[in-house]
């Protein structure tokens, strides 16, 4: 399994190669590796029936408890089949509609690598490695969409679906952290036998919000959902691939996967429901009122997912079955409606609904899949989607009053669906030629191919479903209920309630289709009456935060060096004192037991005192830095006198090294020649000065009466010359027992030097701010 | 600064400052000294020397850019922690060998003193970039 996961990463290396030799034609290559990982997980069926669950176990890093764990039970198969069936084709549809496309190879290796990990997601135990690979598809997610990075509105979709979806992966690891820290257990195999333990802790609340703040996200359920609909601005492949059949599923397969654990009480019932129940209502609503295809297929791709989530909501196993089989009949109609709309727009070169029309006769076999496609969505016998409906509509028949409201939700939901999946199919291939930019012809069969088989796939699955129905839909539905389902699955279950319903779902749908320019302009009327949206909110939520920031920088950064200096240093002299007066820990000093300073001691302190006099009373900056290096050079040899030789053969050296920098910097800057203080400034200056001076004088004296503990200082005494063979204590000390961190400090002094240097040559144009900042942060640096 | 009698003397002088430099440096590990204040003492060399002679000299003098030689240091301590790879001790771990000099005599040769070679290079290539940078003209 490790290698059906990472093969996709080590492929996407090579697509862009492959593609310089092969052409648009690599997308025939590299189709074969999600076709043999899909044979692969088939292949694994027998093995995942008899045993219900298959683990794997590959040590990453095992001291911090990460592993590369792998749990394929009922539903990571079939998401598996499902993100690798699906991925074949749309590889193969890709080479044909980016044909030309100069970043064509540079396109298979990020889908090469979503796929990959989308895999890693599904099939992941470890909840790190869950949540890792989760972040990678938000990341190769954010390559995708913004593929056409030169359009603004591209780099716009992308960066907002990685915050929107980042944001909601922090909180779902924030929920596997206290998940795995309050089970004590971080393997999602494990933690699924917990249910009870869990949903009894007084954590299950945090757990259950944080986790579904991820899974909300990323599968766009409301108020999250504003991102699906701008990242349409990705090519259709990636639209098709990602934002309906896998990635947004993952938030699906995250509620499945935890439903054991987390599901099935009142709060995952009311939050999946109202939340799940709205998404399905408001994404239909909104797609009505769209003219672009893609966004029509966004905003009920929005809604589908909400229906899911809704389902899981309503829980209970029939529930649970109908969420399964509807998974499965919306990647397949979704995924071929979506590539039918890139053909359309790849052979007509527009989107919209309203200027498309009698294509059916140019693209006869598009106009197969496109219908094929949306008898599915539409829920009509003998396709997938029409057990799915039946199989929900039976399930919320028998529950309790929130599942009622629920039914009703699902069938205005699905009656919309239904009109907007037709209208999507047969606007643009029936009546009289539409005004279209392109003389649209049948596309290649690169591109006819996908949606052509995911919709005879659709019609398959409902014809087998009896087979289907217990095996692999069994399979995933007793993984997630994690009890034996035992309901059978018949194409035709005879008259009954469910198909009542569905009749009056269609007729409702077709109401709504044949008014549907009507409806269109009531969905707009009221949209533009309510006005304001999430979408508008997160531009609005990210231009307070640029305004916020800029307040910020302006306060705290105006680029004055005298302004950081004195900041810098009055929050030193804070932090000094306020500890020491707030936990009475003044020093304590008792004077008669120091010794009196012999002669030259206090000679030294003479030179230093007269210095710090020089520094205060000179006339021009350049004596003030000369007079701070007599000062350092008294200091320097009291450090001599106190036996610390090393310490103070560096002063030295810094001293003077500094005495020559500050100059240089003083000549390079033209600053003026002197530097007097007076009125305000100068007292200011003084009470700061003396403050953190006298803070770090009593502050050494406090550390002088405290116990040292010296077995530290004894080891080094002892070992220095016996292990080190140096004699030096401090040398060894930096370059044998602690070289780890002296090379960490050599690299720190190494980036300091050429980021100074940087700064230095830096030279901005016309851009007096900037200049004034760079040179301040020069002054800084050097000081 | 112009005056002739530093301008005669500062040549000497720095390449006096060096050979104390690097004998600070060699001695560090028994008497007080090491890479760091070598590098110290080799820097302010290098700005006397660029004081009285001008920053083209010191360029000349120093025949790599100082970057380059604060780059190999940072290379060079961090590979003084491959021989304890080899010998599979801890990184950065000590490993002194004995160098026959012939006449029966040793050198001790040790990757910590390699290490600390590699500090006075980085110091020195630091501080003399910055230096050199600063005392150009725009």
């Amino acid at each position: 399994m490790l290698l059906a996961v990472l093969s996709g990463f080590i492929l996407a290396l090579f697509a862009p190669l492959l593609k310089r030799f092969l052409g648009y034609r690599a997308g025939w290559v590299l189709a074969l590796l999600p076709a043999s990982i899909f044979i692969y997980f088939l292949g694994q069926y027998d093995q995942v029936m008899s045993q219900h669950a298959i683990f794997e176990y590959h040590p990453w890093i095992p001291s911090l408890g990460l592993n590369l764990t792998f749990y394929l039970d009922g539903i990571s198969l079939l998401f598996a089949l499902l993100i690798s069936g699906i991925g074949t084709f749309i590889m193969i549809y890709s080479g044909g509609y980016l044909k030309g496309h100069v970043h064509l190879g540079r396109f298979f290796a990020f889908m090469l690598m979503f796929m990959a990990s989308m895999l890693g997601v599904v099939l992941s135990s470890n909840l790190m490695a869950i949540f890792l690979f989760w972040e990678l598809t938000s990341v190769t997610s954010f390559l995708l969409i913004g593929f056409d990075h030169l359009r603004q509105a591209s780099r716009r979709a992308a960066l907002q679906a990685l915050v929107v979806t980042g944001l909601g992966g922090l909180a779902m690891l924030a929920g596997f952290v206290i998940l795995g820290t309050s089970i004590g257990n971080f393997e999602m195999a494990d933690i699924l036998s917990f249910g009870d333990v869990i949903k009894d802790s007084e954590l299950y609340v945090p757990i259950l919000i944080l986790i579904l703040l991820g899974a909300f996200t990323k599968s766009a359920q409301f108020p999250f959902h504003f991102w699906l609909p701008n990242a349409m601005e990705a090519p259709t492949p990636v639209s098709a691939f990602l934002h309906s059949a896998t990635m947004v599923k993952a938030g699906i397969y995250l509620m499945m996967r935890t439903y054991p654990i987390l599901g099935d009480t009142v709060e995952w019932s009311l939050l999946l429901g109202i939340f799940g129940g709205f998404t399905l209502l408001a994404g239909t609503f909104i797609a009505i009122r769209q003219t672009d295809l893609k966004q029509m297929l966004a905003y009920t791709t929005m809604a589908s997912l909400g229906l899911l989530t809704m389902l899981l909501g309503a829980g209970g196993e029939g529930a649970i079955e109908g969420a399964v089989l509807y998974l499965l009949a919306h990647s397949l109609f979704k995924g071929g409606l979506f590539m039918v709309a890139g053909t359309i727009y790849h052979e007509a070169g527009t989107l919209d609904i309203t200027k498309l029309g009698g294509l059916g006769r140019k693209m006869p076999i598009t106009f197969f899949a496109a219908l094929i496609a949306a008898l599915s969505m539409g829920g009509i016998i003998p396709l997938v989607g029409f057990i799915a409906k039946e199989s929900m509509y039976h399930a919320l028949l028998h529950g309790d009053p929130l599942s009622f409201i629920l039914l009703i939700v699902a069938i205005l939901g699905n009656a919309m669906m239904f009109a907007i999946g037709f209208a999507v199919a047969l606007k643009p291939m029936m009546g009289k030629m539409g005004d279209m930019p392109k003389q649209a012809h049948e596309g290649g069969i690169m591109l006819w191919l996908g949606p052509v088989v995911l919709g005879l796939c659709g019609l398959a699955a409902g014809i087998s479903i009896a087979y289907l129905g217990h095996t692999i839909v069994h399979s995933a539905v007793s993984a997630i209920g994690n009890e034996n389902a035992g309901t059978e699955l018949h194409l035709w279950g005879g008259i009954n309630a469910p198909l009542m319903l569905s009749l009056l779902t269609m007729s409702l749908g077709a109401i709504i289709y044949y008014f549907y320019d009507q409806a269109r302009a009531f969905a707009d009327a009221v949209l533009n009456w309510i006005g304001w949206g999430p979408n508008k909110g997160f531009d609005q939520f990210l231009a307070l935060l640029l305004r916020v920031s800029q307040l910020v920088t302006d306060t705290f950064q105006t680029g004055h060096l005298k302004t950081y200096m004195r900041n810098t240093f009055i929050l030193l002299a804070l932090v000094i004192w306020v500890p020491m007066i707030a936990y009475d820990a003044l020093p304590d000093i008792d004077f008669s037991s120091l010794s009196a300073p012999t002669f030259y001691e206090a000679g030294i302190l003479l030179i230093a005192v007269l210095g710090l006099y020089a520094v205060l009373v000179a006339k021009s900056r350049l004596t003030s830095i000369v007079s701070l290096g007599i000062l350092g050079f008294a200091v320097a040899i009291l450090f001599m006198l106190f036996g610390a030789p090393d310490l103070s053969f560096t002063q030295f050296m810094v001293e003077t090294l500094t005495a020559v920098i500050l100059a240089l910097v003083m000549t390079r800057l033209k600053l003026d020649k002197s530097d007097a203080k007076y009125g305000m400034e100068a007292i200011v200056a003084a009470i700061v000065a003396i403050a953190v001076g006298s803070g770090f004088a009593a502050l050494l004296l406090r550390v002088m009466q405290t116990e040292l503990d010296m077995s530290l200082s004894d080891y080094f005494t002892k070992y220095s010359a016996a292990i080190a063979h140096g004699h030096n204590i401090v040398n060894v000390i930096l370059v044998d027992f602690r070289a780890l961190d002296t090379l960490g400090e050599i690299s720190v002094v190494m980036t300091t030097g050429v980021v100074i240097l940087a700064l230095i040559k830096l030279k901005p144009k016309n851009h007096k701010h900037a200049s004034q900042k760079g040179k301040n942060k020069l002054k800084e640096s050097a000081s | 600064m112009n005056t002739i009698i530093l301008r005669t003397i500062a040549p000497a002088l720095t390449a006096l400052m060096i050979i104390f430099s690097l004998f600070v440096l060699l001695r560090g590990h028994n008497e007080p000294g090491g890479g760091f204040i070598g590098g110290l003492i080799a820097a302010s060399a290098m700005a006397l020397y660029g004081i009285s002679s001008g920053v083209q000299a010191v360029r000349r003098a120093l025949y790599f850019h100082p970057v380059t030689m604060g780059g190999f240091g940072v290379l060079m301590a961090a590979c003084s922690g491959i021989p304890s790879y080899i010998n599979n001790v801890p990184f950065l771990s000590g490993i002194w060998w004995k160098v026959p000099l012939g006449d029966g005599e040793y050198f001790d040769l040790s990757t910590p003193m390699i290490f600390d070679i590699g500090v006075w290079f980085v110091v020195v290539g630091a501080i003399t970039a910055i230096m050199l940078t600063l005392e150009e003209a725009d």
